[in-house]
């Protein structure tokens, strides 16, 4: 059924459908309205679940963290400050192979202080080992969550997952939304059931110390689940186009891509600004495509190199930066995906911070990147600096 | 022995992890100068000294890390740290 929600609302209905037995979160704005709502969800018998009410950040996703080694389907959310804090728990969870389910809906960080959009928190936990995925509209952003939890508790992967989606501009808009049925998802996610739980019958410890003759080798099998998780993703991203229409098995999609001589890369909200632009170039006769990137670890890298072996230049629009580096994390891992090639990639940091990015900005963009002035940040007020 | 994925391990690990490898000096037991004492044993961080049938004590290399906590408390200088040859 077509509902018209507001992103975050959607997103904890998709969750409450994936019947977590744990949530956990600490609100944070703008990830504030999905755990409200999913805490009224479990105080209205309307999800069984135990609603773990935690001091901060820090504490909810270590709530997680025992819940789920202890078998139990687990949920949490939040953005910026309090990602940064769960910082700790992020790296042990994946290190313990567990398969929590976190929303994220994009923050810049401090400081300076900003509640306002941009990917650098989930960008900043690219090493973590978790899968991240990133939504370009509200649709996508709660499908996603059940794509998640299929893929993060594949016996074969068993890594924690983000499902990433830009603070306010999706969690506070309200879009149509085609929501599932229970029995829909009951369907296509089965009950959480792991080989191996915390049980006072049948003790077992979790992430415990490695020396040097073996740490090595469980940061590799972390790396090789990654890789695995690609063709996860794929089985279990057409599995739900078949069962539900709306096909998510590709890791990154083409739009007017075919014959384009310019491509833009990007992540995110930003993409239905890129399309809108590219609809209006294409007008005009101008031969430019996007290339959205929905899954950013496992990093599609083969993939990539492919959708774009047969355009000129290559635009990539980074909602991050790695201080100190050349630019963003997508344009730098991009390059890396692209090496040998003759294409010339050049990165644009933009919008950091919550600053709007608009249909004019994808045309200069393209514009500077036609003739070669690229690895910048974009949209700078001169006046300030 | 494959990884356990996580990590995970079931009680009793600590047996498994041949904690010898650490060793950088190991102790020499000089049984002529022991007076079977057993301080050496009592003070083992590891409880890795074991008395033997003739009452002597001997380590057990494979756990021994090489502390010399023995070697520094043996009243009779029986126990001597030597480098580890690697």
């Amino acid at each position: 059924m077509m509902e018209i929600t507001e992103g975050s609302h959607a997103v904890a209905e998709a969750v409450r459908l994936c019947r977590p037995q744990v949530v956990s979160a600490y609100p944070i704005t703008p990830q504030t309205h999905i755990v409200e709502a999913l805490a009224d969800f479990v105080a209205n018998c309307q999800l069984d679940a135990e609603y773990i009410t935690v001091e901060n950040e820090l504490s909810a996703l270590s709530a997680c963290v025992g819940a789920s080694a202890a078998g139990s389907r687990t949920y949490s959310a939040t953005t910026s400050q309090g990602l940064l804090l769960m910082t700790e728990v992020v790296f042990n969870a994946a290190g313990m192979r567990l398969p929590i389910v976190m929303s994220i809906a994009n923050r810049a960080v401090g400081a300076p202080l900003s509640i306002w959009n941009d990917m650098q928190d989930s960008i900043s936990m690219r090493d973590a080992g978790w899968l991240q995925f990133y939504a370009e509209d509200n649709q996508e952003a709660t499908d996603l969550h059940f794509l998640a939890y299929k893929v993060a508790e594949d016996p074969s992967i068993q890594l924690p997952a983000f499902v990433c989606f830009d603070g306010f501009i999706l969690s506070h808009t309200y879009e149509p939304i085609e929501m599932l049925t229970q029995e829909q998802v009951d369907k296509y996610l089965p009950k959480f059931n792991p080989a191996e739980k915390l049980d006072a019958k049948d003790p077992i410890s979790f992430g415990m110390y490695a020396t040097p003759e073996y740490y090595m080798e469980f940061r590799y099998e972390m790396n090789q689940a990654q890789k695995r998780a690609k063709e996860v993703i794929a089985r279990a991203g057409k599995e739900f186009g078949t069962l539900f229409g709306r096909d998510y098995s590709a890791l990154v999609e083409g739009y007017q891509l075919d014959d384009a001589e310019t491509a833009v890369v990007a992540m995110g909200s930003i993409c239905g600004t890129v399309k809108d632009a590219i609809d209006e170039m294409r007008a005009t006769g101008k031969k430019v495509g996007l290339l959205k990137i929905r899954v950013f670890r496992p990093f599609p890298s083969e993939e990539i190199a492919k959708a774009l072996s047969k355009v000129k230049k290559v635009a990539v629009l980074d909602k991050n930066v790695s201080l100190g580096s050349k630019g963003g994390a997508t344009a730098i891992e991009i390059r890396d995906a692209m090496y040998g090639s003759t294409i010339t990639v050049k990165g644009y940091v933009l919008g950091l911070g919550g600053r709007d990015i608009r249909k004019r900005d994808i045309k200069e963009i393209v514009a500077l990147c036609e003739n070669g002035i690229g690895d910048q940040f974009y949209g700078l007020r001169k006046e300030l600096i | 022995m494959a990884l356990a994925v996580g990590c995970r391990a079931r009680p009793g690990k600590s047996r498994d992890n041949k904690t010898g490898s650490w060793r950088v000096f190991r102790p020499d037991f000089d049984h002529e100068k022991c007076s079977k004492c057993g301080m050496c044993q009592t003070l083992c961080p590891e409880g890795c000294v074991h008395e033997n049938g003739e009452g002597f004590f001997d380590p057990d290399y494979t756990y021994c890390k090489g502390c010399g906590i023995c070697a520094a408390e043996c009243p009779k200088e029986a126990i001597t740290m030597k480098q580890e040859e690697k």
